[in-house]
């Protein structure tokens, strides 16, 4: 039996068909879509590598079911710059040493979207690293993670002040 | 993973009609199950979606002052919902402290509930385990026992519930709503983890196609919103399940305790309370004295099932520390570190 979903991933629309019922999202947007931004780590919800944005939530693509999210907008680390403009998150992970070897880096990008949206941990270090805590980082960049999520999130502040 | 066949229920009784299938399993933010079917734990021959089940996402306050919390609500959600948080302060510090926010996101209220034991040996296919094979016998006793039960076990099984969630829920007397094939039927939460005896495992038991639909909490649990706390004592500072936590909840008048609610976690197949401990704090006016009486008499007949009787002395310490925050007020903000033993009373960072 064929199963076939559809996923709207980063503005793009994508109809996929499955063999079976048991591909995770992130096995479907690396190896069916293509989008091998999103990583995989542990593959059981541990080390938050693969996270991505599900309608705007961030969620740990190793355990959602394909199926499960049929329909679902989802935003993955490719969809955040707009063509060479980077996004805030992005340019402050560079800009504050956020990463060494770079493979937790699109997760932790996504969280921290993810967290800034929740609005939930203001300035405060503590709490950014209580929200960040669901992304391991095995070089240990925690210290510029914490600094780049500040600095993303005074980013942001002064684009929407600018904007609106 | 083993192959399965997926269907996704439009109607309540759509899923029930699938979920008594032989081999069908329920399936709701699939945080939980994935991970089972991934290391070969579970292996459902079909699994019922029931995320987009209508009406069961929703958190009500009834007639009577009960909270009524839909199946389908996820756990960040609850958490979150400023109406519930400042009602039972205790259970959205305990909801905050597990996991991750990712995991959080997905997970629902019946999932976290029906979560199984992480007994590592259950986690093993290849372990003897009378959980996943009545009869097959228990690899945990005489091997890795740090996280496994001091209170309420067995020769036929020694694990203990992870859950974060069920430890104030039990406290506070909340009841499951179930709906099945033969109707509904309602079920103290306290009841509906059993504990091992002799020759069975213990767990939780449902009726083919039976699944639950809400969690209520009567009236009373918002009386305890001003002196409610929950501890949970892990390996790291965050994202860990817990080694022993306790949820305490006071009702202060005039200086004394009106009422007084506290369960463990960590320790036993069930969030674990003893009335002996409730009745010995009512009347007292708070202190450590009286909360080192509660806090022994929550342990009393604890026993280590192996290397692990320092959790005996750990659950008395996190019962008097929990206590003793509750005394102190619900902080009028969630502590940035969630039921952490590194947050001080006052609130302010102690990780910097
Ligand atoms: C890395 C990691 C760390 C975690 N840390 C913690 C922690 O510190 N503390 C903690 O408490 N939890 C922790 N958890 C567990 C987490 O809380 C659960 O995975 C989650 O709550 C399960 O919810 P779900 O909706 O995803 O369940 P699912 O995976 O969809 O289902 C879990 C089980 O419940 C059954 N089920 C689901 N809905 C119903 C229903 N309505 N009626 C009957 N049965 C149903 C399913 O059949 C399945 O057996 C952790 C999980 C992960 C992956
Ligand atoms: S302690 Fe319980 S869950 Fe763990 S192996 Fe023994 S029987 Fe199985
Ligand atoms: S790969 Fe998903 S959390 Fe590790
Ligand atoms: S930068 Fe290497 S794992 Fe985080």
């Amino acid at each position: 039996m064929t199963l076939s979903i559809t996923l709207v991933v980063n503005g793009d629309r994508h109809d996929v068909s499955l063999q079976d019922a048991r591909p995770t999202l992130l096995d479907v947007l690396r190896d069916r879509i293509g989008l091998t931004g999103t990583k995989k780590g542990c593959d059981r919800g541990q080390c938050g590598a693969c996270t991505v944005l599900v309608d705007g939530r961030r969620v740990n693509a190793c355990l959602s079911l394909a199926l499960t999210v049929d329909g679902a907008d989802i935003t993955t680390i490719e969809g955040l710059a707009t063509g060479d403009d980077l996004h805030p998150v992005q340019s402050a992970f560079v800009a504050c040493d956020g990463f060494q070897c770079g493979y937790c880096t699109p997760g932790q990008i996504m969280s921290a979207v993810g967290l800034i949206a929740e609005g939930d941990a203001g300035t405060d270090p503590e709490r950014i690293r209580e929200g960040m805590s669901g992304n391991i980082c095995r070089c240990a960049a925690y210290p510029g993670i914490t600094a780049a999520v500040l600095d993303a999130q005074a980013r942001l502040a002064d684009s929407e002040r600018t904007n609106g | 993973m083993n192959l399965f066949d997926y269907i996704r229920p439009a109607t309540l009784p759509e899923a029930i009609a699938a979920g008594a299938r032989p081999g069908a399993s329920y399936l709701a933010g699939g945080t939980a199950l994935l991970d089972l079917m991934k290391i070969g734990v579970a292996h459902p021959g079909q699994v019922v979606d029931i995320s987009r089940l209508p009406g069961l996402d929703r958190i009500e306050r009834l007639d009577d002052g009960a909270i009524r919390i839909g199946a389908l609500v996820r756990n960040a959600d609850l958490a979150r919902d400023p109406g519930f948080a400042a009602a039972c302060p205790a259970v959205a510090e305990a909801l905050l402290s597990g996991a991750s926010a990712q995991v959080r996101n997905a997970a629902t209220l019946a999932g976290n509930l029906m979560q199984h034991t992480r007994c590592a040996y259950f986690q093993d296919p290849h372990s003897a385990c009378n959980r996943r094979n009545a009869g097959a016998g228990c690899d945990a006793i005489g091997g890795e026992t740090r996280g496994h039960a001091v209170l309420g076990w067995s020769d036929a099984c020694i694990a203990t519930h992870p859950s974060d969630f069920a430890v104030p829920l039990v406290a506070l007397d909340a009841v499951v709503e179930i709906a099945g094939p033969d109707g509904p039927r309602d079920m103290p939460l306290a009841d509906f983890y059993a504990l091992p005896d002799a020759t069975t495992p213990g767990g939780v038991t449902l009726a083919p196609g039976e699944l639950i639909t809400a969690l209520r909490l009567p009236p009373e649990a918002a009386g305890f919103a001003a002196n409610a706390r929950y501890v949970k004592l892990r390996e790291r500072t965050s994202f860990a399940f817990a080694l022993v936590s306790a949820a305490a909840m006071l009702r202060i008048e005039d200086d004394r305790i009106a009422a007084a609610r506290v369960a463990l976690g960590g320790v036993a197949a069930r969030p674990w309370r003893s009335s002996a401990a409730e009745a010995a704090l009512i009347g007292a006016t708070p202190g450590t004295d009286i909360f080192e009486t509660a806090a022994d008499l929550m342990v009393k007949g604890a026993a280590a099932s192996g290397d692990n009787g320092f959790k005996i002395a750990l659950a008395r310490r996190i019962t008097t520390r929990a206590l003793t925050l509750a005394a102190a007020g619900t902080p009028a903000r969630m502590p940035a570190l969630p039921a952490s033993v590194f947050a001080p009373v006052t609130g302010t960072a102690s990780h910097a």
